[in-house]
């Protein structure tokens, strides 16, 4: 059981982080590079004269860009481990689980991990003004738990008081309000910054995606190669 | 001994497992996504803008 868990989430969360790695250096990474012209000073936003809205952002970083897609994958592989023993779970209590529902639990991780504190807490380029870091990511972690709560109540829950509580645990983070900052200092045109929310919501949904496909498959693939060594 | 054959039914069961598992992934979530150490944090700065964890 443990065998069939770690390698198919290992395998789900290695591929589907090198695609999300991938989609991340080609949409994320130079809106990304661009805000930081500003941050560092570079760049002066209502300055004396009208700047560039396309400066020079430089090639590939091999040593920066390699991290990336390292870290890019361990972050993906890491909910691929979550998913898998969910959806292992899950299956136990009766559900279907293959490549296809893997589909609706990727938009489902996408909606908990990453749609749900951006709607208070929007993915920040560098160079904004934001409130203190840890309690940022208090807020962050509460608002995960509560919104992945809430959608395994809508998915599993049978009965008003399942979804009535479902309701409530997603609009309880927003309603109590994400930390902010006392005063707006960020260098960054609002223009980069909302462009880079977009992009990482983009990019977060089609990794997501990818990553409940793959946890569907590779569970499934796993079980039959398990099932016929057995 | 009740406790032992208990533990036996959960284990088999697989919710052991799949809680062992999880936690794992959720310490690699945190490490790689929210550990303040500023090597770890240089390392993983663009990750954490971009997959929309509150960085710094």
């Amino acid at each position: 059981m443990a065998s069939r868990l770690l390698t198919s989430a290992l395998f789900a969360g290695f591929c589907a982080g090198l695609l999300a790695a991938l989609l991340q250096l080609v949409f994320v990474q130079p809106v990304l590079l661009h805000a930081e012209l500003y941050e560092s000073g570079q760049l002066v936003h209502f300055g004396a004269d009208p700047v560039s809205a396309n400066p020079d952002l430089g090639g590939i970083d091999l040593m920066r860009d390699g991290l990336s897609v390292l870290f890019t994958a361990l972050v993906y592989t890491g909910y691929a481990l979550v998913m898998v023993a969910a959806m292992s779970l899950a299956e136990a209590a009766g559900a279907t689980v293959t490549a296809r529902s893997g589909l609706i639990w990727g938009v489902a991780g996408f909606v908990a991990v990453h749609l749900a504190p951006a709607v208070s807490l929007p993915p920040e380029v560098p160079g904004v003004a934001a409130a203190d870091v840890v309690a940022r990511q208090v807020w962050w972690l509460a608002t995960v738990v509560a919104s992945a709560m809430a959608l395994g109540l809508i998915a599993f829950g049978k009965g008003w008081v399942a979804w009535g509580g479902a309701v409530v645990l997603l609009a309880a983070p927003h309603l109590f309000g994400a930390p902010h900052p006392d005063s707006f200092t960020g260098t960054v045109p609002p223009e980069v910054a909302a462009l880079f929310a977009a992009r990482a919501l983009g990019v977060g949904l089609a990794a997501w995606v990818l990553l409940g496909a793959f946890c569907g498959w590779f569970w499934q693939r796993e079980g039959q190669r398990q099932g016929a060594a057995a | 001994m009740n406790a032992v054959a208990n533990f036996v039914v959960v284990a088999k069961s697989g919710v052991l497992s799949a809680v062992l598992v999880a936690a794992l992934g959720l310490g690699i979530v945190f490490v790689t996504g929210h550990v303040q150490a500023s090597a770890l944090h240089d390392a993983a700065h663009d990750v954490r803008h971009a997959t929309g964890f509150p960085c710094h």
